[in-house]
């Protein structure tokens, strides 16, 4: 908070720096939008119901910033949740009959959905890394991959978690300490953590290096390969905990669980501020970006004036609209 | 005299009192230029003495901040490269301007293409291309890919293609730098050729046997400053280098004291091999030596030595650190050995260009920082330490490392690598495109670093470093090397002899890069 403070004071002090806080702006522009529309926009309720919705693509959105910002990108990652997902409720559905309807289950099946996404981060990472073809060309590839595994494994329909096991994991989607919930509490945890690795350690330096220049980073002894991997494993991570507070919301997954995930996480971290070409990242803008997306579909909920079916229409826009109010900054500081 | 008089009517190209300012800095000073048709005019000086900017201002691409100049008798202002090349006056960059993916009658033709109706007329396009290939006496498929040709090759499309843009005047910026001696032949001819059609040519070089086969006159800047034009025929090569640096070496250099002979051996590579470019090489540095690397461009120097820290593949060869034979596999294994290397390519391989000073610094010693975070008030004061000792002039400590003159970035780039405490320092090319006064002042680290016992081998393609600097020097030709000099054979013509195989161990086979 006082970093925030910090770069408020400072852009005060400049001229109008849309770059270091216009994600805020745009923020609190949304929420007295929201407030004007209905009054039960900023009631605890919604605001509650809001957060825990935007934990998903909050928490996915994390992990694309570590890889946007050493200058990759993961296309793969909405069907790779469908994929942990699909696994998850097969594996969990197996344990059953072994280790019985408890916590133990779950838990064996929340430890091996991470272990999947570890591997499939790490799938993605090596094959950019090591075969030297584009990350675009390679989650493209997985991204297709991952569909169709969930399709093929649902048989086209839907995988459903046994009904014993979700009344016992209902809870970690729906319960709340002090009044928080679960899946905010995660998004909350994974976003400090982001920060702080992101900002404070030497592998996040080696992020912003590696997404400004590779040959600078390889010519200052920085592993340009392990470091780029280990970005996508971060991500392959980030998704497994998405998928284990998603699965719980509605007990299933099927062909179209996840679809479009990977353009809202995008998305969050363009509208954040992270630049898209890598070497800039900011783990407090992609929150916010998360966080505006979903709002940006509960106001259109809560009003009549615009039809809920053209939230596409204004997420797109406002993305446009976020990146240029970035770049007129970056041109005037020329 | 009189012949001058006369010729001086008919230039096509004549700038008058042209100066250029970045920012605050002066880099031209009230500069006149002319080319006649017909002649080559070299333009000699030493890098930064202002010539790549001249060309650039003959071309359109940079303005002058103030001074006229004249096509054909006519003054005109040269607002861009565009309005250049209608005015006929082409510049073929030392980077090619060539679109890789492109073939070569796409590349001639592009941004002037050839329509009949509203397609593209692709037979005549062709059928021109493969005349102006012709007419340049090289076999060049109109169809190939520019990726897949030679560097050579490459030349010779931008040729073509400045002609058939009707050039009158064509100006070529080191154009021989990456040419081998018989693609250098070819280009000599094609000039000759070019001459006889009336196209004045201006040919940037600092190889002075190059000027005196293909040179009519010469104009020679330093500093910024115009001192002479006149005939090639009335300057000696000799005269041209004095008049090109234009001080006594002895200022610009430190007073060395001679080296013990029985100082120890910090580094010794045998037989190093680098595939495609370096050649069983080998070479000894002592305690608190300066050893020199000198060669031509594209030699196998800097290959050999990112080879040595661990940059490049090498293929065979073993290298000792104080007599123990060491396994270096990445440029951390040459660190933690306490061997540095400064790299020539400031921009690409050096510095972060937007981001800012201390995470540049700090970004290959960064474990120093910290275990698990990041320690950023320790980075500040080592910025601060760094900004003094190295006199790195910065107004705002939170700028970023582009905005920094080219002198300032190398002095940063130099405390980048010295945050590793090295032993053993490669230095690349150091000076390249940086100021006069800047320079002095790396020489003078150089030497300070020297005193203070470390080791350094010095790749430099300016003569007058590599003699004014080293205790001894390493000579390569072609990717093996031909020479080891110290004490009175450091000196040009020797080592010039060494690297252009005139002298030294004969080995005509070029490694096929």
């Amino acid at each position: 908070m006082t970093e925030l403070v910090r770069s408020m004071t400072t852009a005060m002090r400049f001229d109008f720096d849309f770059k270091t806080y216009g994600p805020f702006l745009a923020l609190l522009a949304l929420i007295i939008l929201g407030t004007l529309v209905n009054p039960a926009f900023v009631s605890e309720a919604n605001m509650t119901n809001m957060l825990t919705r935007s934990a998903f693509i909050g928490i996915i959105a994390v992990g694309a910033t570590f890889v946007i910002t050493a200058g990759g990108i993961d296309l793969s990652v909405g069907s790779m949740a469908a994929f942990i997902a699909g696994i998850m409720i097969i594996i969990m559905n197996t344990l059953l009959g072994t280790l019985g309807v408890g916590w133990l289950t779950i838990l064996t099946g929340m430890a091996l959905s991470v272990v999947i996404g570890f591997a499939a981060g790490m799938i993605n990472g090596l094959v950019t890394t090591r075969g030297k073809i584009e990350a675009f060309i390679v989650t493209l590839g997985t991204m297709g991959i991952y569909r169709s595994l969930v399709t093929y494994f649902a048989d086209g329909g839907t995988l459903s978690l046994d009904f014993s096991i979700r009344e016992i994991y209902r809870p970690i989607y729906y319960d709340a300490v002090l009044g928080i919930p679960y899946p905010v509490l995660a998004f909350a945890l994974v976003a400090v953590a982001g920060y702080v690795v992101l900002n404070k350690t030497r592998f996040g330096r080696h992020c912003f290096a590696i997404g400004s220049n590779e040959h600078v980073a390889k010519y200052s002894a920085i592993h340009v390969n392990r470091v780029k991997t280990l970005t996508y494993v971060l991500q392959g991570i980030c998704v497994s905990i998405a998928t284990i507070i998603y699965v719980p919301r509605l007990g299933s997954a099927s062909a179209s669980t996840g679809v479009l995930w990977e353009l809202e996480a995008i998305a969050a971290v363009i509208i954040g501020g992270t630049v898209l070409k890598g070497g800039y990242g900011r783990i407090w803008g992609t929150v916010v970006g998360a966080i505006m997306l979903t709002m940006i579909g509960n106001i259109l909920n809560l009003t009549d004036a615009i039809s809920n079916y053209l939230n596409g229409t204004v997420q797109g826009a406002i993305i446009i609209v976020a990146v240029l109010l970035q770049r007129g900054n970056w041109r005037r500081k020329k | 005299m009189d012949g001058n008089r006369q010729d001086q009517n008919k230039t096509i190209l004549r700038v008058k009192g042209i100066n250029k300012a970045f920012g605050s800095i002066q880099v031209l000073f009230g500069i006149d230029f002319d080319v006649r048709p017909g002649e080559v005019h070299a333009l000699l000086g030493e890098n930064g003495a202002g010539k790549s900017t001249l060309v650039k201002i003959l071309s359109g691409y940079l303005q002058p901040t103030s001074g006229t100049i004249d096509v054909a008798g006519r003054s005109i202002e040269l607002t861009d490269s565009s309005v250049g090349e209608d005015q006929g006056i082409v510049l073929i960059h030392q980077e090619f301007n060539l679109a890789e993916q492109l073939t070569v009658e796409e590349n001639i033709f592009l941004g002037r293409e050839a329509f009949r109706s509203c397609f593209l007329d692709k037979r005549l396009m062709q059928a021109r291309s493969r005349e102006l290939l012709q007419e340049l006496q090289c076999d060049i498929d109109p169809d190939t890919r520019v990726q897949d040709l030679s560097v050579s090759d490459k030349q010779m499309v931008e040729i073509a293609k400045a002609i058939s843009r009707d050039a009158r005047v064509l100006i070529m910026d080191e154009p021989t730098a990456v040419l081998t001696t018989k693609e250098v032949k070819v280009l000599f001819r094609l000039i000759n050729e070019l001459k006889r059609t009336g196209v004045g040519i201006v040919y940037i070089s600092h190889k002075l046997d190059e000027i005196e086969a293909i040179a009519d006159r010469v104009t020679i800047l330093r500093d910024g400053h115009h001192i002479t034009t006149d005939r090639t025929d009335n300057l000696k090569p000799d005269d041209m280098a004095r008049l090109m640096v234009g001080r006594g070496l002895n200022d610009m250099f430190p007073e060395r004291p001679p080296l013990g002979g029985d100082a120890d051996v910090v580094l010794k590579v045998d037989n190093l091999s680098v595939p495609g470019h370096v050649m069983d090489a080998s070479l000894e540095l002592h305690k608190g030596e300066v050893l020199g690397f000198a060669g031509l461009i594209g030699a196998g120097r800097t290959a050999l030595m990112e080879a040595i820290v661990g940059l490049r593949e090498r293929s065979g060869g073993k290298i000792f650190r104080h007599g123990q034979e060491a396994c270096i596999r990445s440029l951390g294994d040459a660190s933690d050995l306490r061997m540095a290397y400064l790299t020539k390519d400031r921009k690409g391989c050096g510095l972060l260009m937007q981001m800012q000073l201390r995470p540049n610094l700090t970004l290959l010693a960064l474990d120093q920082y910290g275990r698990y975070l990041i320690d950023e008030e320790r980075e500040s004061k080592a910025l601060s330490k760094a900004i003094e000792e190295f006199d790195i002039r910065v107004g705002d400590v939170s700028a970023t490392a582009g905005t920094l003159s080219g002198g300032n970035q190398q002095k940063l780039l130099l405390a980048k690598i010295m945050q590793i405490d090295p032993e053993v320092i490669i230095i690349d090319e150091p000076t390249r495109g940086i100021d006069v006064g800047t320079k002095h002042q790396i020489y003078m680290f150089i030497n300070e670093l020297t005193r203070q016992g470390k080791s350094l081998i010095l790749i430099s393609s300016e003569m007058q470093e590599i003699i004014g600097l080293c205790d001894r020097v390493v000579v390569m030709r072609s990717g093996f090397v031909t020479g080891t000099l110290s004490g009175d054979e450091i000196e040009e013509h020797e080592i010039m002899r060494y690297a252009t195989g005139l002298k030294g161990v004969e080995r005509d086979d070029r490694i096929s890069a």
